[in-house]
């Protein structure tokens, strides 16, 4: 096989070597101005993950940030890197096929709770399941915001939307139980309220070799104000930890711990270590091309022809 | 066979008559690997030389059902699956009754006597050869078996009638079955021993193949969905992504199995949506990638294609039509998603439509349409079909060490790179990895964009945005060869079709000029955007009718009908579609096409 031919992308990114290339500043990354409301909980999100891309020197051509539709959404356009504003609760797949394809970019996906849980809910089991190497941070602020105020999948019972004049009467989805299900191997659950903490939560997803995912409350100041006061020290409520006894590994154990009443716990629920679909797949592939080692492509599909004859 | 009595040679024991094509119909049940011998027959064509083509029809039952396959083998060029049959072979009184009237006057039913009882007004028009097919496998194989292995003994005796090449039947059968438990090979040599060896005595005479023409290069047999999965590896195509449904699935299951040997991948997905996302998600990150469906799954995809063709993703979606509606005839062929494939989903979102037209074409077709995403920048829907897709054909081997190619992405830096520009140039697509020096990256996206991707609603912009992605196509129309008519560029009847109505229709021309009529054929693989000069085509006849197998629609025309009656505004295209999930037979074509002439003459 010529080499040219294969598909071959870059490795998996390299660490950068001292005084190779500066890292990017702020301003090198910003792109369009937010159009979020202020006082949004997303321009904190959007700040941490300019925060990480400076701290963690990651280059503009090796990024890619990818979103579905919603307020959060817009992410991409205000990142100068490589980004991508897909249609409505498709980021997760299309994410994927960036990841299976091309291992050397550090690929980030941001989106709401409407995207993650209603529109996208079996892409988000999917890729869990599969366990397709990414970053996924779900900014939940339990309302869908962009057309102005009707119920989410997280809205809790009884909130007053335009589809819920009553209050809504569904169950809502529980962020934490529903990503435990689904078998994401990294889950994690941060608020916009907590900048530090936020920052440390998105780094270890980074840093997880597997579908990480970063649950994060990131309040609608327009529809739903106060939705997170709960969770927030400075307007009275309480920002807990997971317990420093809580084994990661235990899906069991972190299931009881996503059963606590709002605002439960912040932290890291729960950090498998199986191996990726990404490792899997190249694994398959290292063992078929085995067989064929040495051939061109041309080759190999002659080798297919021949027994068509 | 219609030359079966031409050259009749009589030997001491028995006739042997020289033909030049046969068309045989096995008849069974699904379970009895009816596919099978016709796909060794097939194979075994395409080693001597010889054209071939199948039909098969399979229930889309789980289990079980009608199944018939049938092969049309020729010395000659063979273009349909044969409208009638020269030899049926029924295996059950269903399979007899139900396709007798497939056979023509004077042909041959073979039909298993342990099953079908003959019925003796039949038997004044056809040849009955009863030959105890269930026993006499059992008797050679052995009572564990149960009938199992009764097409093989069927190929057995279809080889000694044929006076086909038994040592190479023999090493197509060791090739299929030797990988297996040794016990199966064993029991299918004993049964093709046996049905070969079966003695027909006087009751049958013996026919032999006329010598097919010399070719410079060796055949290969396989389906239109075979044809299509190695096509876009031959196009250097190494992501795919998709969800199985028939007839569809073939093309995904190939790709799954072979794409690794490249350092591919192909993914099964959740769902359509998923799938078409995954493909366009994969080409965005710099390499055209490949999704495909059939009927409900193609109208999942739609949404994301219209992000496509907005973010300018290259993107090649095959889809492999049956019958719709819904659900529809899952395993019958239609050609009714056209127009979903032309202008399916919502906005104004322009795409390259091709059509291939037999199997042969599946194969450079899908190395068309990834050239032509790459070089655009925009999604190309293959329309491929069931017939297509299942059916096996013989063609010249493709010379694979010129026709592969690499399309691995170029990541040299750039110094900037406008992704939207309104320049009218075709740009490289910059993709991720590569160094842009002025630091601005790009943004793909749904929405309506500026020239950097970025989000702008100004009326000016969606316009000039609008009005580039279409004249891309209308660049691309110009760059395409015109059309090439079969027989006579002047007449009274032009047939117009599209992909698997080619073989056909074509064979309609040769048998109405043999008879005296003025009648060519236009084949259209290029269906959005059209090919330039089709006004002139058309203007050297006097009646057009565009075969379809869709429906006629609310105003008496098909889908490409439609289309052609919208862009060239002449009466004298008429519709000529039929919707019986069946393709097309060469004398329905003949047929129908003087109604409807005869029709439009009354009504001038």
């Amino acid at each position: 096989m010529s080499e040219s031919t294969v598909q071959n992308p870059p490795s998996a990114p390299a660490a950068l070597l001292p005084g190779e290339r500066k890292g990017l500043t702020k301003k090198e990354l910003t792109s369009d101005h937010p159009t979020w409301c202020p006082g949004c909980g997303d321009f904190s999100v959007l700040a941490l993950y300019l925060k990480l891309i400076e701290k963690r020197k990651l280059w503009h051509e090796k990024i890619a940030t990818v979103a579905g539709i919603g307020c959060s959404s817009r992410f991409p356009y205000f990142v100068q890197a490589n980004g991508v504003h897909y249609i409505h609760g498709r980021a997760l797949p299309f994410a994927s096929g960036i990841s299976l394809t091309r291992p050397d970019l550090h690929l980030f996906v941001f989106g709401g709770d409407g995207d993650a849980f209603s529109i996208g809910g079996n892409h988000l089991n999917h890729a869990a399941r599969k366990n397709i190497k990414m970053t996924y941070v779900i900014m939940d602020n339990w309302v869908y915001g962009l057309t102005k105020k009707q119920t989410s999948p997280t809205s809790p019972i009884g909130f007053k939307s335009k589809t819920d004049q009553w209050g809504s009467v569904d169950q809502p989805i529980n962020p934490m139980k529903q990503l435990i299900s689904a078998g994401a191997s990294f889950i994690a659950r941060a608020t916009h309220a907590n900048p530090n903490h936020l920052l440390q939560m998105m780094e270890a997803a980074m840093d997880h070799d597997g579908f990480s995912v970063v649950e994060c409350l990131s309040e609608c100041v327009e529809f739903y104000e106060g939705a997170f006061d709960a969770s927030n020290p400075r307007k009275g409520g309480k920002f807990e930890l997971v317990p420093a006894d809580h084994d990661v590994t235990n899906d069991v154990a972190a299931y009881k711990l996503a059963d606590a009443a709002f605002p439960g716990y912040f932290g890291i629920f729960y950090k498998s270590d199986r191996p990726t679909k990404n490792k899997l797949e190249a694994k398959i592939n290292a063992d078929v091309q085995e067989k064929v080692a040495g051939k061109k492509d041309w080759e190999i599909l002659q080798a297919t022809f021949n027994k068509l004859k | 066979m219609s030359d079966l009595s031409t050259s009749t040679v009589k030997g001491p024991e028995t006739t042997v008559s020289k033909i030049s094509e046969v068309v045989i119909r096995f008849a069974g049940n699904s379970q009895d690997g009816i596919q099978a011998i016709g796909g060794f027959l097939a194979r075994l064509a395409g080693r001597s030389e010889q054209e071939v083509m199948t039909f098969m029809t399979i229930p889309s039952t789980i289990s079980g059902g009608p199944s018939i396959f049938q092969v049309r083998i020729g010395s000659g060029e063979v273009l349909s699956a044969g409208d009638e049959a020269d030899v049926l072979m029924a295996f059950y009184q269903h399979s007899y009754e139900g396709h007798i009237s497939s056979l023509r006057k004077g042909g041959i039913v073979i039909y298993d006597s342990d099953h079908v009882q003959p019925n003796p007004e039949w038997e004044k028009n056809y040849r009955h050869v009863g030959i105890p097919i269930t026993g006499r496998t059992v008797e050679a194989i052995g009572g564990t078996a149960k009938d199992k292995g009764k097409n093989i003994f069927s190929l057995g005796l279809v080889a000694k009638i044929f006076d086909l090449d038994v040592p190479k039947l023999e090493r197509l059968i060791t090739e299929r079955f030797g990988g297996k438990n040794p016990g199966v090979l064993k029991n299918a040599m004993l049964a093709f021993n046996a049905g070969y060896g079966y003695s027909t005595g006087s009751i049958l005479q013996t026919f032999q193949f006329t010598d097919s023409a010399k070719r410079s290069r060796n055949q290969v047999v396989m389906t239109g969905n075979e044809a299509m999965a190695y096509g876009f590896i031959a196009a250097g195509v190494r992501f795919g992504a998709a969800y199985p449904i028939t007839p569809w699935s073939e093309i995904m299951e190939i790709l799954r199995r072979e794409l690794p040997k490249y350092g591919g991948t192909f993914v099964q997905c959740e769902d359509e949506i998923a799938s078409i996302s995954m493909a366009i998600g994969a080409g965005w990150a710099g390499r055209v990638a490949v999704t495909g469906s059939s009927g409900p799954g193609i109208s999942l995809k739609t949404e994301a294609l219209g992000w496509a063709v907005n973010a300018e993703v290259p993107l090649v979606v095959v889809d492999v039509q049956r019958g719709g509606p819904s659900t529809g005839l899952p395993t019958a062929v239609e050609q009714s998603d056209l127009n979903i494939a032309c202008y399916g989903g919502h906005g104004d979102a322009p795409r390259v439509v091709l059509a291939p037209m037999g199997v042969e074409d599946c194969f450079y077709t899908a190395i068309e349409a990834v050239n032509i995403a790459r070089k655009y920048n925009v999604p190309v829907i293959i329309l491929s079909d069931q017939s297509i897709g299942t059916r096996i054909e013989a063609f010249e081997e493709p010379d694979l060490e010129k026709i592969c190619q690499d399309i691995s992405p170029d990541l040299s830096p750039v110094e900037d790179y406008t992704p939207y520009a309104l320049d009218e140039e075709l740009h490289r697509r910059v993709v991720p990895g590569t160094i842009i020096k002025n630091g601005k990256y790009p943004v793909a996206g749904g929405l309506e964009h500026d020239e950097m991707g970025h989000p702008t609603g100004t009326p000016q912009l969606h316009m000039q945005m609008t009005a580039k992605r279409r004249r891309k196509l209308q660049r691309l129309a110009a760059e395409l060869p015109a059309p090439k008519i079969y027989g006579s560029p002047e007449g009274n009847l032009l047939l117009v079709g599209w992909g698997s109505t080619n073989g056909p229709i074509r064979e309609a021309v040769d048998r109405a000029r043999a008879a005296g009529d003025s009648v060519s054929a236009l084949n259209i693989r290029n269906i959005n955007p059209l090919p330039p000069g089709l006004e002139n085509i058309f203007a050297g006849f006097d009646n057009i009718s565009v075969v379809e197998m869709n429906d006629e629609g609310l105003y008496g025309y098909g889908q490409l009908c439609g289309l052609l009656r919208a862009r060239f505004c002449d009466p004298k295209i008429r519709g000529l579609t039929k919707t019986d999930g069946l393709t097309w037979r060469v004398r329905e074509i003949l047929e129908r096409a003087k109604v409807t002439i005869a029709d439009a003459v009354r009504k001038m």
